[in-house]
């Protein structure tokens, strides 16, 4: 079993909560973090039924400002800034001049030259220095890492917008999927945004870090009637990929581009220029070779990050993600494959730990939310 | 959760209980811990020898798979096959689920394992 270093892991203003909350901690991106309150199944099921709470503080916040915010965004970004309101956030990539992934990100628009980029814990530092070099050319406008100013907390479910409303000086209905705005949570300023990363509906609210544990605890005494628990990053895992939310250094990395992710969407195509565009051009005129795709796996057992999808004894592919999911109680994951083996109904054979076994592509996501 | 006297245990979190020259063996409670939510338990055929530290088979959560270790060497006469269906026993009933029953080659020779006392320090 792993041993836990926990001297020179980062930890979250919400961490002695989790070790007095008996959670299981484990290090994660630098960090050390809970994967489990109560178990990955109750905690996955919780937020597909009711909700869930999440402290995902470790996310990192990178924030762009200046009379030439826009064109240092539109430079660095894949996905078309220009087309984000005051208060509407994006998904994006964060390129690199060969068309992959230095991260992935969402953008959020929260004044006309101001922009805060939120992004993975483990890259914060390699992000905020690829910026802080690329946005020199964009003209005026500076980057700050400010993720030290920010705890995250994310409520996901269905119940989430119910336990939130009270708790809330603003109305929460009105804020549309993607969309932020500013008000108070449990007496705390906040930045409050209907996103996340578990297919459900759900909110991810920003607040100064010393209110963090107040609000923490104000959500679950709100949620108490209605079994809202709190959740680690097992489950944050297991729902991301019922979701087909691309994980960085699994699903993606600097070695594959938003097309091979089957993220075309998200390159803004009608831009003029972006680090990276003439390769993703390139690629989408001659064609992908490879494609991420979902797959079941047909035969017991999970097919996991890394192993290899085979044609006879030839590696052909590799799986990125792949879990036994407690809401659809299927073995899934991800994988990139070559483009005759990407359709739905293909048959995959993928070498579990010396086993070969039998896999079929289905569409993604694997879990979508009704209405 | 107190670790039951009449067996023995491996440093990696296996136990054995001893009836006879027959030998039962599953995870221990920290093991089960551990894993988390178990979804898929991989068990040897009956007949199979295995011997003491070899891999018999896989244990496998929604975290990670495990490898199974034998605490002694024998022959296995018995896998518990409602582990198929219900792996989740496991985690519920960690020191009453046994997953393979094993004709012991040499059924005094545990002498090597941990007791339940030497076990509980082994965890610390």
């Amino acid at each position: 079993m792993t041993e836990t270093i926990t001297s020179a892991l980062k930890k979250t203003p919400l961490h002695a909560r989790h070790c007095a909350s008996n959670a299981r901690m484990v290090p994660f991106g630098g960090w050390e973090m809970p994967v489990e309150y109560s178990g990955i199944t109750a905690e996955h099921m919780a937020v597909r039924t009711r909700a869930g709470v999440f402290d995902v503080s470790h996310m990192g916040e990178i924030e762009i400002a200046g009379k030439d915010a826009l064109a240092a965004v539109q430079r660095i970004s894949s996905n078309d800034a220009s087309r984000l309101q005051i208060g509407q956030s994006q998904y994006s990539a964060l390129t690199t001049f060969e068309g992959t992934f230095v991260d992935d990100m969402l953008v959020y628009r929260m004044a006309p030259n101001h922009f805060m980029l939120v992004v993975n814990a483990s890259n914060i530092e390699k992000d905020y220095a690829w910026i802080a070099a690329q946005i020199r050319e964009a003209g005026d406008a500076a980057a700050v890492d400010s993720s030290s100013r920010y705890a995250l907390i994310a409520v996901q479910g269905p119940a989430a917008i119910d336990v939130l409303q009270p708790l809330c000086t603003v109305d929460l209905s009105v804020i549309k999927y993607y969309w932020f705005t500013h008000g108070e949570v449990a007496s705390a300023r906040a930045l409050i945004s209907r996103t996340g990363y578990t297919g459900e509906d759900g909110f991810e609210i920003f607040v100064p870090p010393a209110t963090a544990d107040r609000l923490w605890q104000a959500i679950l005494q709100a949620g108490r009637s209605a079994e809202v628990i709190p959740c680690g990053l097992g489950a944050r895992d297991t729902l991301r990929l019922e979701a087909a939310m691309r994980l960085y250094g699994n699903d993606i990395d600097e070695s594959t581009t938003p097309l091979e992710a089957d993220l075309g969407w998200i390159v803004g195509w009608k831009k003029d220029s972006f680090i990276g565009h003439e390769r993703l051009r390139e690629q989408k005129e001659q064609g992908i070779t490879r494609k991420l795709v979902g797959f079941e796996l047909l035969d017991r057992g999970i097919a996991r990050h890394g192993y290899q999808v085979v044609r006879g004894d030839r590696p052909i592919g590799v799986v990125t993600s792949g879990t036994q999911t407690p809401f659809l109680k299927k073995s899934i994951g991800m994988a990139y494959v070559p483009l005759d083996l990407s359709t739905p109904g293909s048959e995959l054979t993928i070498d579990v730990r010396g086993r070969p076994s039998r896999a079929t592509v289905v569409p993604l996501p694997f879990y979508k939310r009704k209405g | 959760m107190a670790y039951p006297a009449d067996r023995k245990y491996t440093k990696d979190h296996e136990w054995i209980r001893i009836d006879g020259d027959t030998g039962e063996i599953g995870i221990t409670d920290y093991a089960q811990q551990q894993l988390g939510d178990v979804v898929y338990v991989e068990l040897p055929d009956i007949g199979r020898s295995i011997t003491a530290g070899e891999s018999f088979g896989s244990i496998e959560s929604v975290k990670a798979v495990s490898e199974l270790f034998a605490p002694m060497a024998g022959e296995v006469v018995a896998v518990n096959d409602a582990l198929r269906n219900h792996p989740e026993v496991v985690n519920s009933n960690p020191h009453g689920t046994w997953m393979i029953k094993v004709k012991l080659a040499s059924p005094t020779d545990s002498g090597a394992l941990l007791d339940a006392s030497q076990y509980q320090s082994h965890l610390g």
